[in-house]
């Protein structure tokens, strides 16, 4: 199975263990990664101004790609994943967002003459992919080194679930998927009440007091459900959760422990 | 020819501030066949009324058009005006210009072109109308009540009481419903089950009262005072006549994981089960799905103790059919499902419970035996939150879009008992609005705040999570705007209400109407609220909106009223506007039966002259013209154009059409 | 509404806020209740109102983190988070509001700073 696949800046950056894990993995599974050609940074944030068009091209062109070959995105980082999604669905459903976007790209010539791009593409996470395609039993099947009494906190965050409306990836409350990947791998869930609250995100940046406010108080409620470790698809996660809490609980990317799993480090 | 005479109101200025009701008069006045036309400020008053009735007699008119309001408003009084003045009611046409045009347009000259459009249509129908005389058909001096709840019991009881006899059918095996499973009642706190199982008794003890428990309405024929019901009576493998409620069964029956429905499932009781004390029917009843015997054949233990071998494995549904004049919906509610509110940790947290099962732990005849104890460990809570508006108030798709009403007071009954019976108990409400409109209502919500000091924080919740041991509930307090949170031992979810969901095959059997949120229709929201638009059909308690319950016995009650006095008529007036075959043009082919919603077609071999002494038998409709409605389906539908609809026959409308389209 | 800088702001936002029947879910929810002086709830109810001037001045504006908490549980389908981006629209698109310069970045960040926080940042604070 072949995925045209958007990797994000971050992911070629400080990010490249997530990518690159991700790649070992699906290899060893079978799944054929493609990287588009010319992405561009999705701009990490979905801009929710009702006029705001130019900075959602950089989406719709990575979609447009996509839909040229085979009509399915994956992405890997919580944030490309929330951004294309969302910009996908405003071309979908957005008659205004649509016209604009379109006539943009036709007028840069991007377009060429009679082509648009409507919201065909279908956007599909990491997680998405193991679980639909490759198949959490088959998943198993395939795990050499199971994560055995490994107590992992699966940590969602906000970018992976929010807006259920649009992104429908799981439920926003009571998610399960990473969850089921965790169990894939050998290792035990475990369910703790803050996985899907919002780490801080960019106010890190200018108010790490803040920020180290929201990560505490996210790993001291995974630790206090049992948690030794927490596992994430965000590098912003990954930085605020490691670099602004107390350190008290190790972070990893979800491909790290999928690769260790499947005896590729 | 006809003699048309045309009376066109004002409606004060209803009417006549948008249309030129004069110009409409004189216009009219010049059709073909109008002999006569008036206008006049308000038709429908004694002076208009008297209008019509000289005019009829002074210009022999032999039919007349009013133009007007709707005719749901005022057909009938201009048909018993026609009568009175001699001529025949069904000699009236009603043109509506006040809904369709007055109210609707802003344009004098559109308006009144438009008025007279619709006068010229209803003369074109006039002049193909005759008189049409009204049938009559007996009433069944008998009612139906589906539901068995307070609101079935109460209509049961006012009906038996005026003489008529009444069935109760109850789908679960005992009637009693929702208020049987309360502890106490708002707002005098008297418990529930000593102000109703005195009327469950009275139902029981009635001789015109007859309960059909543990049964379900299968279908449902004929039309207002004539209906026929067949009933099914599910299997509960006991013999109920020989049955003496003793509970030997329950005690010895070695299967004890059913989940007890009446606890809100919070405890289990055994297959073989009666599912409270004062039941009625006092009867027990075997669950299929838990029953050993029933499922593996081996077993059979409460068969052998039973001393009057009332258990009788091998029995199957049975079904009744009965004839009823009137039928009363009285389904009631059920707790919304709280699957989209995951916020509060409903499913993952034994301890965060809803209303009714706290209802459930707070009564002695619950799972705690009324010590109220958390569900997760069995210790007492010192710290409630209580939750309202879950679910309710809610348009973003997971909830429902209105007010669950009852909720405001019986939180604040929670409380204030909670309060009363462990003073050392923290009570916090997190309410958005308190609505508590009723008498005593907000005396008694006050009572909570200021007499047993319950902590009411204008706000909602935004989570509830676990954290050592305690649910954590994180929300908003608006008036001293902070974010608080609350550790609770705890937490109680007011979750919306929402119609008993069986009531959409029921609303469906009885062609009645529903509305978005599950709620039956009313035939008018203000000035028929316990009828439904079909006739026959009444409604009484939850299923037509939510309610608490002193509204609820007084919609039973009201209801029981608007059947009694159905049920006193000897005979109904039919509508003479039914459909009629002409034998001539059917073919037989069936269509029209297949299509009526009523069974009013049945098919019948006819012998027909041919003519030289030869005679032809041929299958041809015949119509039932007491069950026929005159929806006109099987006009629609008929292939050769047999049938037709007296009052509104094809040609009729044909003439209408072509009045509409002709300028 | 009685304002027309909270008209625009209303239109950018895209949402409805005279739905809010001011239940208070949205700050019971919110991440950053604390180091916002203007709460999501009183976002909506102040552009309701057409009093824009608190809201161009508050700081929670740099605090929101579009978590969607918010939008994701409001039971009448109000979006908070569209209108505090909204108004952070209105403040930034203006001349000379951007909030962070280049040259600054360096001494927030440290050699593990992921560039996803970076552009976040440059969105959020920026024109």
């Amino acid at each position: 199975m072949k995925f045209s696949y958007y990797p994000g800046c971050t992911l070629k950056t400080q990010g490249k263990d997530l990518d690159i894990y991700a790649r070992k993995c699906a290899e060893a599974l079978g799944i054929d990664m493609e990287e588009i050609e010319n992405w561009q940074c999705c701009g990490a944030v979905y801009p929710q101004s009702k006029d705001e068009i130019a900075r959602k091209l950089s989406a719709v062109r990575a979609l447009d790609s996509a839909k040229k070959q085979d009509g399915k995105l994956l992405t890997l980082c919580s944030a490309c994943y929330n951004v294309i999604k969302r910009v996908n669905n405003d071309m979908k459903n957005d008659e205004n967002i649509n016209l604009k976007a379109n006539n943009y790209l036709k007028a840069n010539g991007y377009f060429a003459e009679g082509e648009e791009y409507n919201g065909e593409t279908e956007v599909i996470h990491y997680l998405e992919m193991l679980r639909d395609t490759v198949g959490w039993a088959n998943l198993k099947a395939k795990v050499v080194n199971p994560l055995k009494g490994v107590k992992i906190g699966a940590y969602y965050g906000c970018l992976l679930l929010r807006p259920s409306s649009v992104l429908q990836f799981d439920n926003p409350e009571n998610p399960t998927i990473l969850e089921d990947f965790i169990k894939a791998i050998g290792a035990t869930p475990v369910i703790y009440a803050m996985r899907n609250e919002c780490c801080g995100a960019y106010v890190s940046l200018k108010d790490k007091e803040v920020v180290k406010k929201t990560a505490n108080r996210i790993v001291n409620n995974a630790k206090a459900n049992g948690a030794d470790m927490l596992i994430t698809a965000c590098p912003a996660c990954w930085y605020n959760l490691n670099h602004n809490s107390d350190g008290s609980l190790p972070v990893k990317y979800l491909t790290e422990l999928l690769a260790q799993a499947l005896g590729l480090i | 020819m006809q003699r048309i005479g045309v009376f066109v109101c004002w409606c004060g200025s209803n009417i006549a501030a948008t249309v030129d009701v004069k110009r409409v008069a004189e216009t009219l006045g010049q059709e073909p066949g109008v002999v006569y036309s008036a206008d006049y400020q308000y038709m429908c008053s004694e002076n208009g009324q008297q209008l019509i009735k000289t005019a009829i007699k002074e210009h022999g008119l032999t039919g007349i058009v009013v133009c007007s309001c709707s005719p749901r408003m005022h057909e009938a009084t201009f048909r018993k005006t026609a009568e009175s003045a001699g001529l025949n009611p069904y000699m009236v046409e009603i043109a509506n210009i006040r809904e369709q045009v007055s109210w609707i347009h802003k344009d004098i000259e559109e308006a009144t072109v438009k008025a007279i459009i619709l006068g010229r249509t209803a003369i074109a129908k006039l002049l193909l109308n005759t008189p049409l005389t009204a049938g009559e058909t007996g009433v069944t001096k008998r009612a139906l009540v589906i539901g068995g709840g307070i609101a079935g019991i109460q209509t049961a009881l006012d009906i038996a009481e005026a003489g008529y006899e009444v069935d109760i059918v109850e789908q679960r095996p005992t009637i009693g419903g929702r208020m049987a499973q309360l502890d106490k009642t708002f707002p005098t706190l008297d418990c529930a089950a000593c102000i109703l199982t005195p009327k469950m008794v009275d139902c029981a003890q009635n001789e015109k009262i007859d309960i059909l428990s543990y049964s379900e309405v299968e279908e449902v024929k004929g039309f207002v005072g004539n209906f026929t019901v067949k009933i099914r009576k599910k299997a509960r493998y006991i013999d109920e006549k020989k049955c003496t409620g003793c509970g030997i069964c329950m005690s010895v029956c070695p299967s004890k994981k059913g989940l007890n429905e009446f606890n809100m499932n919070l405890n289990n009781r055994p297959a073989a089960y009666i599912p409270f004390a004062q039941a009625i029917p006092n009867v027990a009843v075997i669950d299929p799905e838990q029953c050993i015997k029933l499922k593996t054949g081996k077993c059979g233990l409460c068969s052998m103790k039973c001393e009057a071998k009332a258990i009788d494995y091998t029995q199957q549904d049975s079904f009744v059919e009965r004839n009823y004049g009137a039928i009363v919906v009285a389904t009631g509610f059920k707790i919304a499902d709280l699957k989209y509110f995951n916020e509060y940790g409903y499913a993952d947290n034994k301890d965060v419970i809803t209303s009714l099962e706290l209802e459930r732990l707070m009564n002695a005849a619950g799972p705690t035996k009324g010590t109220l104890l958390r569900p997760s460990d069995n210790t007492h809570p010192h710290v409630i939150t209580f939750i309202q508006c879950v679910g309710s108030r809610d348009i973003s798709g997971c909830g429902k879009p209105y007010c669950s009403k009852i909720c405001c007071m019986y939180t604040a009954k929670h409380a204030m008992l909670i309060r009363e019976k462990y003073p050392d108990t923290e009570v916090h409400v997190f309410y958005i609005d308190i609505r508590t409109p009723g008498k005593n209502y907000d005396e008694f919500y006050r009572r909570a705040v200021e007499q047993y000091d319950v902590d009411y924080i204008k706000g909602m919740v935004g989570k509830v999570y676990n954290e050592n041991g305690k649910l954590m509930v994180q929300g908003s307090d608006l008036l001293s705007n902070e974010q608080i949170t609350i550790a609770s031992d705890l937490v109680v979810l007011a979750a919306a209400i929402e119609p008993e969901p069986s009531v959409r095959k029921i609303a469906t059997l009885l062609t009645t109407s529903i509305d978005t949120n599950n709620f039956l229709t009313e035939a008018h929201a203000k000035l028929r609220p316990v009828e439904s638009p079909t006739a026959g059909i009444f409604l009484s308690g939850m299923c037509q909106g939510p309610k608490d319950i002193p509204e609820t016995v007084s919609q039973a009650s009201a209801c029981a009223a608007k059947v009694i006095g159905l049920l006193a008529k000897d005979k109904l007036k039919c509508n003479p506007c039914v459909s009629i075959s002409d034998d001539s043009m059917c073919i037989g082919c069936g269509t029209c039966a297949n299509v009526c919603p009523y069974g009013a077609i049945t098919y019948v071999d006819k012998e027909f002259r041919l003519g030289g002494g030869k005679t032809e038998v041929r299958r041809v409709a015949s119509v039932n013209e007491a069950v026929c409605q005159g929806c006109g389906a099987c006009t629609v539908a008929c292939p050769s154009g047999a049938i037709d609809l007296k009052g509104f026959t094809t040609k009729q409308i044909m003439a209408e059409v072509e009045a509409v389209c002709k300028r | 509404m009685n304002n027309e800088q909270a008209k625009i702001i209303s239109e950018l936002s895209g949402t409805n806020a005279k739905q809010c029947m001011k239940c208070g879910k949205c700050s019971g929810r919110c991440p950053m209740f604390d180091s916002m002086d203007i709460k999501p709830h009183q976002f909506v109810s102040l552009i309701a109102k057409g009093q824009t001037d608190k809201l161009l001045e508050s700081k929670s504006i740099w605090y929101c983190l579009s978590c969607m908490a918010c939008v994701e549980r409001c039971p009448r389908g109000v979006a908070p988070a569209a209108v505090i981006e909204a108004v952070r629209e209105s403040v930034i698109r203006v001349q000379g509001q951007n909030q962070l310069k280049a040259e600054d970045v360096p001494q927030f960040v440290d050699p593990e700073f992921p560039q996803q926080i970076l552009v976040s940042a440059f969105r959020k604070y920026n024109r």
